[in-house]
């Protein structure tokens, strides 16, 4: 006999959740219109900080969305069964986290009316405008990647499928740290181990976005998830915060034996302000370590450890981009080295970044649109990982 | 099939006495001789800025006649200078009335530059 | 619908036709003999050799007249466009002190037109480094990607702008080297203004222009020429 009214009540909450989510969605739009008829004045962005708090959040979703298809690509490309049980829901995911970042990414820009002309009037020299065919790339060659798995007469194209995947992701993350790489006069970036880094990190990032949803997921079927899955992917999530953390310390140690970065280093490490208090704690102590110690720590590393881990490794993504992009521009940028400056622009100074209210929403409507089409897709479509009862790699 | 016409042609007959009435009477500022007959200007108006703007910004060629700050001269108002101040003005009354947006006043000055520099000199 | 089109336009025929013909007669008819026909010349490489020796500390009269000429508000907040701006620069190593201004530097190779997404962004046959405000979706990776920090972008609604120098809110703007003076023979408003003669104004390519003989004649430096984009404005006395 079924408890009706239990589920009833988890009928109910579910759409109080997709509620939550449309109004921070709505929120969102808010904030757009409000920018489009102020302009950027009401954000905290000025001509020092260009990029703000919606480009911190658009990256998060942009650089995970093509992460979290690694859980897919080991199934697929290489064959796990484990994880290819969990292609489908890594797929979705995929697909919510480039909606929402993209989203932001497009409503933020001055004028998101002429979103057209990017396609009208194309640079080939530029990598925004590479990344515009990356990211709509990104997004058909995943749906079509789904639909080879949900399908069962497409199922013979599904290695293929996911091959092509594998290879456009690559590229979508370097793309995406080819931004940063090709800014070649500004300290903070313009170093060609960025794309790599963005790789590593995004297999983190997208790592610990699937654990949170998966757990959650589980939760909601009343399924509990295989102790013996749970190690595997858990210790993956180990071994891919370890490598970011190396990448993002190669990064910093390679700045620091260059004598002309070794003051913006010693801007984001030490005297900063706010940008080391958030890369120490935030993203070293937050963001690796403690979830490296709830991985590892015999004893611990059950699902409550492996769910606080990933939620920590995702607040550190946020740090370190925080740190990264904010940061980096609040450096001022070296027009005359080797001497001391000042002016009405803020030559010579470090800028400062307020973060307004509507940037925020902005980013968390991001956040509401790929929780949205999670949401809805997880409900309406088969997305449960089924594992076979042995599994064989 | 006859029901169809009949019931289309029903809904013309407000739309027609709409058209009729609400359309739009123009403050064309000092008007004169255009570039081009004004039936055809009503019709093509915009290619001839979207070609003189493309020339004027990325090659340079600045020939004053079919560049927008020349149709300010002569279509702004007599009264306030403007040609979307009011429900009237020469771009805003046609252009609410066909119901397409201008994008080009949020950058272009919609006054005439002697009405601009009057503003400045007291 | 297709009888209502007829009658909207005779309707508007009529009503404009007679406002036309009453109005007419005795109006000014449009001048055609001013304006520029031929396209700007890739012969030519407009650009500005500064005398910092000649630049004195504490003179705006440069910003002034970029302001006044280009129609900026002037404020100074981190949100207010500035395309010209006075620095003060001390050499770390000696202490000596030196005031020049600084813009877009106009560059040969210019890192905002390569990373523009919509080439709006773009590079005129004579050298001059403009935004096409028709295509800039203020996306402002061209603010980051600029060695000289030159760009700003419009964070307000702009009103009563000047009829030649179009600008509105939403997208990035720089100096555009006085573009409309040029084209009308004239010199940029920042050379006219300053006191000094310290911004001298011409063709790079003509061997027999001031500045170009002043270039040969003279040391001279490109801001940032470890990056090697070949700028338009050059400094004396760096």
């Amino acid at each position: 006999m079924v408890d009706l009214s239990a589920l009833r009540s988890k009928n109910r909450l579910y759409y109080v959740l997709l509620a939550a989510g449309g109004l921070v969605a709505l929120g969102g739009m808010y904030a757009v219109h409000m920018m489009e008829s102020h302009g950027h004045i009401i954000s905290g962005m000025n001509n020092q900080i260009v990029w703000g708090i919606p480009h911190v959040f658009a990256i998060f979703l942009i650089v995970a969305a093509s992460g979290v298809l690694n859980v897919a690509s080991i199934g697929s490309v290489f064959g796990k069964a484990v994880y290819k049980a969990r292609a489908p829901l890594a797929s979705l995911l995929s697909v919510a986290m480039l909606s929402g970042g993209l989203a932001v990414l497009m409503l933020d820009l001055g004028r998101p009316d002429r979103i057209m002309v990017a396609a009208t009037n194309y640079n080939i020299t530029s990598v925004f405008a590479w990344n515009i065919v990356l990211y709509s790339g990104m997004f058909s060659l995943v749906v079509i990647y789904l639909w080879t798995m949900m399908e069962r007469r497409m199922n013979p194209f599904n290695k293929a499928a996911g091959l092509a995947v594998f290879v456009w992701r690559f590229v979508l993350t370097t793309g995406t740290g080819l931004i940063f790489a090709f800014l070649t006069a500004r300290q903070a970036y313009g170093s060609a181990l960025l794309p790599p880094m963005f790789i590593v990190l995004s297999f983190a990032w997208g790592l610990a976005v699937f654990h949170v949803v998966q757990r959650v997921i589980y939760a909601w079927n009343e399924k509990s998830l295989d102790p013996a899955i749970q190690q595997r992917t858990r210790n993956l999530l180990g071994v891919f915060v370890i490598g970011s953390l190396y990448m993002v310390a190669t990064y910093h140690m390679t700045n620091l034996y260059f004598a002309h970065k070794s003051g913006f280093e010693n801007f984001i490490l030490v005297s900063g302000g706010i940008y080391p208090n958030l890369f120490w704690w935030g993203y070293i102590v937050l963001g690796n370590l403690l979830p490296l110690l709830l991985i590892y720590t015999p004893g611990l590393g059950k699902t409550k450890c492996v769910v606080a881990a990933s939620s920590l490794v995702i607040l550190g993504a946020f740090a370190l981009l925080y740190v990264f992009i904010i940061g980096g521009q609040a450096y001022p940028l070296n027009i005359f080295p080797g001497y001391e400056v000042s002016s009405s622009f803020g030559d010579g100074q470090i800028a400062s970044y307020q973060p307004s209210l509507y940037e925020f929403l902005l980013g968390f409507g991001g956040l509401a649109i790929a929780f949205i089409i999670t949401t809805v897709s997880v409900r309406v479509l088969n997305f449960m990982p089924q594992d076979k009862p042995y599994i064989a790699d | 099939m006859k029901l169809l016409v009949s019931l289309l042609l029903c809904l013309c007959i407000p739309a027609a006495w709409a058209a009729e009435t609400s359309a739009p009477k123009l403050d064309i500022g000092m008007g004169g001789k255009c570039v081009k007959d004004a039936q055809w200007m009503r019709k093509n108006h915009m290619h001839l800025l979207k070609h003189q703007r493309d020339e004027t910004v990325r090659k340079g060629i600045r020939s004053d006649q079919d560049s927008l700050k020349n149709c300010v001269e002569c279509h702004a108002s007599t009264k306030d200078g403007s040609v979307i101040a009011r429900d009237d003005s020469f771009c805003v009354g046609c252009h609410r009335y066909a119901a397409v947006h201008i994008d080009c006043f949020e950058c272009h000055a919609s006054k005439r530059k002697a009405a601009l520099v009057k503003k400045e000199a007291p | 619908m297709s009888d209502l089109n007829p009658q909207r336009r005779s309707f508007l025929k009529t009503t404009l036709g007679a406002a036309a013909v009453a109005i007419a007669p005795g109006m000014l008819l449009i001048d055609m003999a001013h304006g520029k026909a031929e396209a700007a010349s890739g012969k030519v490489r407009w650009g500005m050799l500064i005398d910092t020796a000649q630049c004195k500390e504490g003179c705006t009269d440069c910003v002034n007249a970029c302001n006044k000429e280009n129609g900026l508000s002037g404020g100074t907040k981190a949100t207010d466009p500035q395309w010209i701006r006075k620095i003060a620069i001390k050499d770390v190593s000696t202490g000596r002190v030196q005031s020049l201004p600084m813009m877009c530097q106009h560059c040969e190779q210019p890192p905002c037109v390569d990373v523009c997404p919509t080439q709006a962004s773009f590079k005129r046959a004579d050298g001059i480094v403009l935004v096409d405000r028709h295509r800039c979706i203020g996306c402002r990776y061209c603010m980051m990607a600029c060695p000289y920090k030159a760009r700003s972008f419009v964070h307000e609604p702009l009103e009563n702008q000047n009829p030649d120098v179009p600008r509105g809110k939403g997208t990035v703007e720089a100096c555009n080297l006085c573009v409309g003076r040029i084209d009308n023979g004239q010199t940029t408003a920042c050379a006219e203004a300053c006191p000094n003669k310290a911004i001298l104004f011409g063709d790079l390519n003509d061997m027999n222009s001031e500045i170009a003989i002043k270039i040969r004649s003279v040391a001279s430096a490109q801001v940032r020429a470890d990056l090697q984009l070949n700028t338009g404005i050059r400094y004396q006395g760096l």
